[in-house]
């Protein structure tokens, strides 16, 4: 029997989180002050987390890897942040974002959390107004709003492609104000490298200086898991080179159980790897496909005229092009969620039609976006709508003012101009749906310890839709965490402060020195890069867009090989009290290849497509993720001592407010 | 292509540190210039040697985590791009390239080529931001609407990245561009306007204690920008700090 | 006063006075060349201005004490300003290019400033010290047509003339770039006027200079 209690509240949907939240404990302002609160991660989740837990009179913790909480890898995110306002009066409500985000999510997450999501969701775009976050806006001055993958209302916000900057930069702010309030205690540079329980209750961690190595204790009543997602376990991803999973293993590794690890977002339009050296991939927002069509050649020929240069793609003519999104999803056309589009864009190059020199790539054209656009603003200003020239000049403005900062993007790195040719494009690991167990007050199988943002599971299934991250995070961070983790902490307004001597701390800062010492001092041979990518290219041709049992099998002999030679033979030059990357690197590689494991495992077990997840033994006859009702649960896996032997428990998912159909987008 | 590396060494903090020569082959210019890097290290490591420290984290040009003076520019020659997304394509084969820390008393040496930035978080600290909270009860997004020129340009100053490119470029190593877009930023927008006074007080009070230099309107900062943060920041912010100084209540 | 004080040992209150003080010596130098014109047209009209501003006690005891504070201060805080920009790099760069992003005029102001100081030091050997002398040490009887004599007695020596061109050269490379600067320290940047306050500044820069040595070269030549 399960174990799991989701703790989700009765009463009918929409009341639940009203009711929730009238029931739950409260703290007094006064008691709040003697409580502690430690949050691991400074992106839009932790943050957010931070700040408003310091404004209700915590004594916040807050820790990041970076220089400067300003840095986490959340300021990448480009497009959009989702919220239903309605404003632009298309029909959206609190019922069609969260409809539209568990359709999305292939019916794989937890009702009741995306529910109180999409409740929230519009109370963020007032607050981050409020924090003086310039959104963009229409020339009457209010919010625009733009349209995103697998949905059919404009409801996503943006402040151009950097959305993710300006909200991260509103909870910095936020942060700021509570940092030199005192409130918030901030330690930069500092990465948390084990969780302290003491008599069953998470109650500090321990974290190394990663300016002076120095290895500290930190005490709180609760702890927050804000790390993010563990994309790099595929070496390439568009996340950040530091992004790790290492706070969410720690945490696993102590007890805490971890969901769905297989549910990997691949996102469809990042930019082609150019070579062996490649350290990262970079996405091209999800916004371009507002205006850009996806297509290859249609003819085998042409497609090897452009692998050798003979042809140009502007030279191939429109009945000669396969715009297989608009061919396979009429409705959804180019706005199909990222799985479809993966998917699509794989099958494509699979079978040879890919336009570069490696096979692996698809064009993403703005030439009838910018036609469409010309001859449009040809019109306002009453200008020649059939001056060619004029109209693609007028075009190339509109489309440089909603994505300039993309195509410039595009132009440093490929070294071609968007504006002139199609963008080359190819899926890359960007986000994974997966993560630390949660209940519906966000706390893990560890009492007293949380997970928000990326680093829990609950909210998207097994795909996400584009712009909903930052929504969830902010809606965690803002308005989930800072009621519910009071449920727990009225029980602590007497323990006062949580001593760190005693002897859990001993022992969990005595492992953390001893795999560290044993790093510094393994005369091995091979940079922790070498068995990073080797892990990586296992999971990406094998663990990837597409999987099956064989494949799936191999990976994980291979990644257990790959650990062991790992610890045999790693070398990790410089010592442990100093500033030494290379060390930081090897504790998360290490952390990776177990997760890696279980990723793999997870992956096995769901005999099913599913989001994210496919799996080539399930499809349909027309090659679509077939989803089995029997797989209608959340795997949570117990640690148990080695990844291998997980135990996996079943959180049973229900759907009384939403018809469980076929994921369709035709 | 081959390079001949010149880069700073510098043990920690209190080392002297000095430009040590690496000779690199095998560089494609598709490579990123940290990709380069990274090929170095890598080699570094296999000979049992300490690789070089750099600071970097998204490699999409939006951290502002990546820094490096490369042959005398923030972020090397090229313009409106961050250290992670030079590639090497700007280079040719046989260059000699000298890589060098983000320099300014405020941004001390850390490792090599690493620098602590953290005088940028204490000025951020001093009033980069609004004071208010996160009740979920503040008024409906759309209530106050703002001309959208003006919000246009608070988005402008918005996109800094914190990268430190203007205080390492400017011969005087003043924080002025950086300052004045948060400043900026605040003051286009009606939300930001009511402690704009105190804001922009608190904080060129902070950027001074902070040692930076002096604004000469030199104008390098907004040529290396790799966000093209625009000098009218700095005015208006000189205007705001004047307006300010004179008719605060304090 | 205290918050007066504080304003102005700011970074950004030093440059505004800064910025003040330039364009009160902008303003000097437009009039100083004004009155230095009119001896190419008229000796008469020379000498009339000259004892005008000579003896006016307004111009005497209120606008030349100004100016001398405007150009001491100019000067001091410049060296100040120099000397702590200098301080906040204390490690410098082995390499550093300076010219790839900006004009060599911004980047050597100070160069550019103790040119002119130089000048300054000749110019009152030159002329205001033995003015000063002539009226307040020696109290000699004022006398109306003195000055266009004593003006182009100067411009006789060619070194003197060598030395005046050379720095009005200076002069003009300071002005390039203090005129807008001085600008955009005071916050007047609005992107209507500030094309146009960048090009008059250019003009400003070159002419004023330019004519300067136009009536050093001009009396060197017909004397």
């Amino acid at each position: 029997m399960t174990v799991l209690n989701s703790r989700v509240p009765e009463g009918p949907l929409a009341d639940k989180w009203t009711n929730h939240k009238n029931k739950i404990n409260l703290v007094n302002p006064a008691n709040k002050r003697l409580i502690d609160v430690i949050v691991v991660g400074t992106g839009l989740a932790g943050g957010s987390a931070a700040a408003t837990l310091a404004e209700l009179g915590y004594n916040v913790k807050a820790f990041c890897y970076q220089d400067s909480p300003r840095r986490a890898h959340s300021i990448a995110a480009q497009g959009g942040i989702n919220a239903a306002k309605n404003y632009q009066g298309d029909g959206d409500s609190t019922y069609r974002l969260f409809y539209d985000t568990v359709k999305g999510g292939d019916y794989r997450s937890r009702e009741e959390n995306v529910y109180r999501l999409a409740e929230v969701s519009a109370n963020i775009i007032d607050q981050c107004v409020a924090q003086g976050v310039p959104f963009a806006r229409d020339y009457g001055g209010l919010l625009d709003n733009r349209s995103f993958g697998g949905v059919l209302v404009s409801r996503t916000f943006y402040a151009k492609g950097q959305t993710g900057q300006q909200l991260l930069l509103g909870c910095y702010s936020a942060m700021n104000r509570q940092i030199a309030r005192g409130k918030i205690a901030m330690y930069n540079r500092h990465e948390m490298m084990e969780l302290v329980i003491v008599d069953g209750k998470a109650r500090g961690i321990i974290a190394r200086n990663l300016v002076t190595g120095e290895i500290e204790r930190h005490s709180a009543h609760a702890v927050v898991i804000a790390s993010g997602g563990y994309g790099n376990v595929f070496y390439l991803s568009t996340n950040a080179m530091g992004s790790n999973v290492s706070a969410a293993w720690k945490v696993h590794k102590k007890g805490a159980f971890f969901a769905n690890p297989c549910f990997t977002q691949i996102h469809p339009t990042c930019i082609p790897v150019s070579g062996d050296h490649q350290s990262k991939l970079t996405l091209m927002s999800e916004s371009l496909r507002n205006d850009g069509r996806i297509w290859v050649p249609k003819k085998m020929e042409d497609v090897k005229a452009i692998r050798e240069g003979r042809l140009k793609p502007t030279q191939i003519a429109e009945e000669d092009r396969d715009y297989y999104l608009e061919r396979r999803y009429p409705a959804f056309g180019n706005l199909v969620p990222r799985d479809v589009a993966s998917r699509a864009a794989k099958e494509r190059c699979d079978a040879g039609y890919g336009v570069n020199a490696t096979g692996e790539a698809v064009y993403l054209d703005f030439a009838s976006a910018i036609q469409r656009y010309g001859k449009e603003q040809a019109h306002i200003h009453g200008l020649d709508e059939n001056d060619k020239d004029l109209v693609k000049k007028l075009g190339t403005e509109v489309v440089k003012s909603k994505y300039g900062n993309l195509f410039q993007m595009y132009e440093k790195i490929v070294d071609q101009n968007p504006y002139e040719t199609p963008m080359m494009i190819y899926p890359a690991v960007h986000y994974t749906m997966g993560g630390v167990w949660v209940d519906y007050n966000l706390m893990t199988t560890i009492p007293g310890l949380y997970a928000i943002g990326e680093a829990n599971f609950s909210d998207h299934g097994a795909n996400r839709l584009g712009a909903s991250a930052l929504m969830q995070g902010l809606a965690d961070g803002y308005f989930v965490l800072p009621y519910t983790i009071g449920d727990y902490l009225s029980a602590d307004i007497r323990t006062g402060k949580i001593p760190t001597n005693l002897p859990e701390f001993d022992a969990a800062e005595n492992a953390v020195k001893e795999q560290i010492n044993g790093f510094v001092n393994n005369k091995g041979s091979k940079s922790v890069d070498y068995f990073h990518k080797r892990l990586g290219k296992v999971m990406w041709d094998k663990v990837g867009m597409a999987r099956n049992a064989e494949g799936l099998k191999q990976a994980i002999e291979e990644i257990r090989a790959i650990r062991e030679e790992f610890w045999k033979d790693v070398r990790v030059p410089g010592a442990a009290n100093e500033y030494n990357e290379e060390l930081a690197k090897a504790g998360r590689v290490a952390d990776f290849l177990e997760l890696g494991e279980l990723f793999a495992i997870d992956a096995l077990h769901r005999e099913e497509s599913c989001g994210g997840h496919f799996r080539e033994e399930y499809q349909t006859a027309e090659g679509e993720a077939l989803r089995r009702p029997e797989f209608q649960y959340v795997a949570a896996w117990e640690y148990t001592g080695n990844p291998g032997e997980a135990i996996m428990h079943k959180e049973p998912l229900e759907y009384k407010n939403i018809e469980v159909k076929e994921r369709s987008y035709k | 292509m081959k390079l001949k590396l010149k880069i700073w060494r510098q043990k920690n903090a209190n080392d002297k540190g000095k430009l040590v020569d690496y000779d690199i082959d095998g560089v494609s210019g598709d490579m990123s210039f940290l990709e380069m890097l990274d090929v170095l290290n890598t080699q570094l490591i296999e000979k049992g040697e300490e690789p070089v420290a750099f600071d970097h984290d998204c490699r999409e040009g939006i951290c502002g985590t990546c820094s490096l003076f490369i042959n005398g520019e923030a972020h090397g020659p090229d313009r409106l791009v961050t250290t992670c997304q030079l590639h090497m394509r700007k280079f040719n084969d046989g260059d000699t390239i000298y890589i060098e820390p983000f320099r300014a008393k405020a941004f001390p040496v850390v490792k090599d080529l690493v620098v602590d930035r953290s005088a940028f978080d204490r000025i951020q600290h001093a009033g980069g931001y609004i004071s208010v909270n996160t009740s979920g009860n503040t008024q409906d997004a759309n209530a106050i609407p703002i001309n959208k020129e003006h919000a246009d340009k608070a988005f402008d100053a918005a996109t800094c990245i914190g990268c430190g490119a203007c205080v390492a470029t400017c011969k005087n190593s003043s924080a002025m561009l950086f300052v004045s877009a948060k400043v900026s930023q605040f003051a286009l927008l009606p939300q930001g306007k009511v402690e704009a006074k105190q804001r922009v007080l608190n904080m060129v009070e902070q950027m001074d204690k902070e040692g930076f230099g002096n604004c000469t309107n030199t104008g390098a900062c907004e040529v290396e920008c790799p966000k093209g943060i625009s000098l009218e920041n700095i005015a208006r912010m000189n205007r705001e700090y004047l307006a300010a100084s004179f008719t605060s209540n304090t | 006063m205290s918050w007066l004080k504080k304003t102005f040992s700011s970074s950004i209150g030093r440059k505004f006075s800064m910025a003040l003080s330039a364009l009160f010596l902008l303003l000097f130098l437009l009039q100083h060349f004004v009155i230095n014109f009119s001896s190419v047209i008229s000796a008469d009209a020379f000498n009339e201005l000259s004892h005008f501003m000579g003896t006016n006690p307004l111009i005497q005891f209120v606008m030349q004490p100004i100016l001398m504070f405007a150009v001491v201060y100019h000067f001091v805080m410049g060296f100040v300003l120099e000397a702590k920009n200098n301080a906040a790099r204390n490690v410098k760069y082995a390499m550093y290019k300076g010219g790839a992003n900006a004009s060599w005029m911004s980047r050597n102001m100070i160069y550019s400033g103790l040119v002119i100081l130089g000048f300054l030091a000749l110019h009152f050997y030159d002329f205001w010290i033995p003015e000063i002398a002539h009226k307040y040490v020696r109290f000699e009887e004022p006398d109306a047509t003195r000055y266009y004599g004593e003006l182009v007695e100067k411009f006789e020596n060619p070194m003197r003339v060598a030395l005046y061109v050379l720095a009005f050269v200076f002069l003009a490379l300071h002005l390039t770039h203090g005129f807008q600067s001085a600008f955009q320290t005071i916050g007047a940047r609005s992107p209507k006027y500030f094309p146009f306050i960048q090009k008059f500044g250019k003009i400003f820069a070159i002419a004023i200079p330019a004519g300067f040595i136009f009536i050093a070269i001009f009396h060197h030549l017909t004397a």
